[in-house]
């Protein structure tokens, strides 16, 4: 089998009297759909800061490409090919949605013009093309959350870490916003995303893992997850696979 | 090099100076511990409450600590109307913007006390100033030894006031968590004027205890408030223990180093602890994370 | 943005004044002017464009005076060489504040905090140590050569310092047009976002402290030239840390005529209270605190953007009323 792009090996992140994440282990492989589900409060965005490297873990290990990144600052897990959007947006509010663009597409573009032009692309890629001049702060919910990816999509990610990118977006806006981010995956980009709608997680993934009080409690196919008793109770609370009974068991 | 006794002086002295410098600092980390801003006209007010403990004296013939009964309601007057009316419209709730207007602020304050009353350096003489206490081994000023007391009993008032009053719970309630507060119906903006009055009126305080043995001019305010910044930053942004126990270091390392160094360059280690603390542990002992 | 032209447009008209008048007061009034705006437009790379705000931008500008003034009247350095060496002084200790501050993650009050001490401590050496003249300061020989970096006529001095602001100006063109300027605007908008996007933002922030320092020294350098004295409260005073902040607020932080704008106000309001009320001590200093906390409160992007709206308003009036015409 092929070495997965990323590795997680038994990572813990303590802070204080909370221990956010328990030795959590998981696996993106190569141009594939991984999505990280679980209730809140349960480590996923805890997680992703550690694989991002905006947040120290207490004990084990992330493997990218076969390098051991553990501990590695942001700014240099970019460089890597690796990229992420923010839970709550993080925009350059004062920015115009190219300028915003165009942070990230500097990464590999040091001459302005060559950047603006990749900018360009990439936010026509998203469909805001028509507004590229428009002040960042103008934007709705769901242009935001595609200036996210915009930005993401800029450094050229080989890894791609989508943090709730579809919260906030009705369904029609999820609707136009999928295909995007399967084509990604056809370009040979890998994604890792948290997400709650569990309507995307079921139709983009390929495979889930399922993380609660910081543990990884199942993975698997989608498929095969839904129909795990312990992920039901992690979300539904105790006894709630038997009451659904019929549903759920097979 | 130093007797026993040169040093456990110098250790006293430094134990009363640094009671006062801990209520200055008091009256900054209730007010950054409420509002998170870090107040930079602290120093100006200070400034300003010593030229009024001056001419309460020279005008009215009021002894500084009877000054301090009515030099604090003013004060806390001017420091409520300060934050009500200027610095918190002003500002649109935005920190950079915070910052720039607190210096604004204590640039126009120590300006016009420059202007008014020229940078020549006063003093006043009370029958106390040069009256120590008898320890047997060592004398203390009388004035220090007084003020030392004063804050103690200006810390329990202020505990107290928090504790079992309503405004203090209504305090407590904005500091720990804003929106929720107002939700509940606490009048966020009297909230922040009236946190930011306290801490005025404990520069007040502060200023007519340090009278007696002190100067006044424009520009010693200044040189007090990055004392009061060292001690916050050293006990913790927030934390009133922190400023209390730390103000008590700063007075004793400020009074050592002036001991070893000599008294301008003792002023150095204050600032070099305050430096080194910023780099180090910025939320300091005891201190809330900013 | 701002294109090569305007800037090329102002400082050709600003280099014409002299050739207009010989008045030395307004002579004066522009020389003071542009060495504010020069130091203002060294606190701009940093606090403009990289949002951090140094409340001890003196320690910069006092070290480029005293470095190029010890070198000239301890060591008889070459007025030129101590220029020189001034600007290095100020960007080395740019380097070392920078950092310690940025490495170790100080942002907004905190770092302003530092800043202000640092510039303290700094003061309060220069105060006491014999090698800048303790309490007295140090004076610098009159040698009216340009070989000595001093002329005999102003406009001289005016030419010289316009070169230097010009060159400011073109410093921050091409920031706004660099990668590294687009990175140290991307950390004053939003640091983490930056920094996901590859941005390595205590470097960023260094090279942006190192610049800025380095700009506002050679202010100070320039001081010691055209007054011939330096002392412990002029160099490392509060004055001029807040005037450096103040002139690109006012005028407009992080654009590239902000600061010259603001010093211009701030200069023009100096004076304009002088003649109201007399030359006394403080009276600059209240203006220039009131116009601060007034700026912020109705035109907190500075005055350079209240034009930029006019123009725009004024632009879009004009082609509703072409179009409904």
């Amino acid at each position: 089998m092929a070495e997965p792009l990323l590795s997680v090996d038994h990572v813990s992140c303590r802070f204080g009297g909370l221990l956010a994440v328990n030795s959590a282990s998981l696996t993106v492989p190569a141009a594939s759909i991984t999505a990280l589900i679980g209730p809140n409060g349960a480590g996923k965005t805890t997680l992703f800061a550690i694989i991002s490297g905006f947040q120290r873990p207490s004990g084990g290990v992330v493997r990218y490409q076969g390098d051991t990144i553990t501990g590695l600052p942001p700014h240099e897990l970019a460089w890597r090919g690796i990229a992420r959007t923010f839970q709550i947006v993080q925009l350059f509010a004062g920015l115009s949605v190219r300028e915003n663009i165009l942070v990230g597409a500097h990464l590999r573009h040091p001459k302005r013009s060559d950047a603006l032009a990749a900018a360009d692309i990439v936010g026509r890629e998203v469909g805001l093309g028509a507004m590229l001049d428009r002040s960042a702060d103008t934007l709705t919910v769901a242009s935001r959350k595609r200036l996210e990816l915009a930005r993401a999509l800029a450094t050229e990610p080989k890894l791609l870490l989508l943090d709730e990118v579809l919260a906030g977006l009705n369904p029609a806006e999820i609707r136009d916003i999928a295909p995007i981010i399967r084509n990604l995956c056809a370009r040979g980009i890998s994604i890792l995303m948290i997400e709650h709608v569990m309507q995307a997680v079921m139709s983009l993934s390929q495979h889930v893992f399922v993380l609660a009080e910081g543990c990884v409690i199942a993975e698997g196919t989608p498929t095969e997850v839904a129909a795990n008793h312990e992920v039901v109770e992690a979300y539904l609370g105790h006894g709630a696979a038997k009451k659904l009974g019929g549903a759920h068991a097979h | 090099m130093f007797s026993p006794v040169i040093l456990i002086t110098a250790i006293l002295n430094g134990l009363l100076t640094g009671a006062v410098y801990a209520l200055v600092a008091l009256g900054l980390t209730l007010i950054y511990g409420v509002l998170h801003i870090i107040n930079f006209a602290h120093g100006a007010l200070l400034s300003m409450a010593l030229f009024g403990a001056f001419f309460a004296f020279r005008l009215l013939g009021l002894d500084p600590y009877l000054a301090a009964l009515f030099l604090a309601p003013a004060l806390f007057a001017f420091g409520y109307a300060l934050q009500r009316f200027i610095i918190g419209p002003a500002s649109h709730g935005d920190d950079r913007n915070i910052l720039l207007v607190t210096l604004g602020v204590s640039v126009v304050i120590e300006n016009v006390l420059l202007y008014a009353f020229r940078a020549d350096t006063r003093t006043i003489d009370v029958p106390y100033a040069f009256q120590t206490l008898d320890l047997g081994f060592t004398f203390l000023p009388i004035p220090r030894v007084i003020g030392f007391g004063a804050v103690l009993a200006v810390a329990v008032a202020l505990w107290a006031l928090m504790t079992w009053t309503d405004l203090g719970k209504a305090i407590r309630a904005v500091a720990k968590e804003k929106l929720g507060a107002e939700l509940a119906g606490i009048d966020v903006a009297h909230v922040y004027a009236v946190t930011f009055g306290l801490g005025t009126a404990c520069v007040a305080i502060a200023a007519c205890l340090l009278i007696p043995t002190y100067y006044v001019n424009p520009t010693v305010g200044e040189a007090f408030v990055l004392i009061a910044f060292t001690i916050v930053v050293l006990g913790g942004m927030g934390s009133v223990p922190g400023a209390l126990i730390g103000g008590l270091l700063i007075g004793v390392v400020e009074s050592l180093s002036g001991l070893f160094l000599g008294e301008s360059l003792g002023q150095i280690g204050i600032f070099l602890i305050f430096i080194m603390v910023l780099l180090v542990r910025p939320t300091g002992l005891f201190g809330v994370k900013a | 943005m701002t294109g090569v032209r305007p800037i090329l447009a102002v400082v050709i008209a600003l280099a014409a004044v002299p050739l207009i008048t010989d008045s030395n007061t307004v002579l004066n009034f522009l020389v003071v002017t542009l060495l504010i705006a020069l130091a203002g437009q060294g606190w701009n790379v940093l606090g403009g464009y990289g949002g951090q705000y140094s409340f001890g931008h003196a320690a910069f500008f006092g070290t480029g005076a005293y470095v190029t003034a010890i070198l000239q009247v301890r060591y008889n350095a070459n007025a030129w060489v101590g220029f020189a060496a001034g600007i290095a002084g100020g960007a080395a200790v740019g380097a070392f504040i920078g950092a310690l501050t940025f490495r170790v993650g100080l942002r907004g009050s905190y770092f302003a905090l530092v800043t202000l001490a640092f510039a303290e401590v700094l003061r309060i050496i220069a105060s006491v140590a014999p090698i800048t003249g303790a309490g007295v300061g140090i004076l610098v020989k009159l040698d009216l050569r340009a070989a000595a970096l001093q002329f005999e006529s102003r406009a001289m001095f005016y030419w010289f310092i316009l070169a230097l602001v010009a060159v400011a100006l073109m410093i921050a063109h091409a920031i706004e047009r660099s990668r590294f300027g687009t990175w140290l605007i991307a950390v004053r908008e939003n640091e983490d976002a930056a920094k996901a996007l590859g941005v390595n933002a205590p470097r960023v922030k260094l090279g942006a402290m190192v610049l800025s320092a380095a700009i506002t020294a050679a202010a100070g350098c320039f001081y010691v030239q055209y007054f011939l004295f330096i002392d412990s409260g002029i160099a490392y005073g509060t004055r001029l840390s807040i005037e450096a902040l103040l002139t690109p607020i006012i005028g407009g932080a992080g654009t590239v005529f902000g600061p010259l704008l603001g010093a211009l106000v701030v200069q023009a309001l100096g004076e304009g209270a002088k003649l109201i009320a007399g030359d006394a001590p403080g009276l600059n200093l209240i203006v220039y605190g009131a116009v601060l906390v007034l700026v912020i409160a109705f035109a907190p992007r500075g005055l350079i953007r209240l034009v930029d709206d006019a123009n725009r308003w004024l632009s879009r009036s004009a082609k509703l009323e072409s179009a409904h015409g």
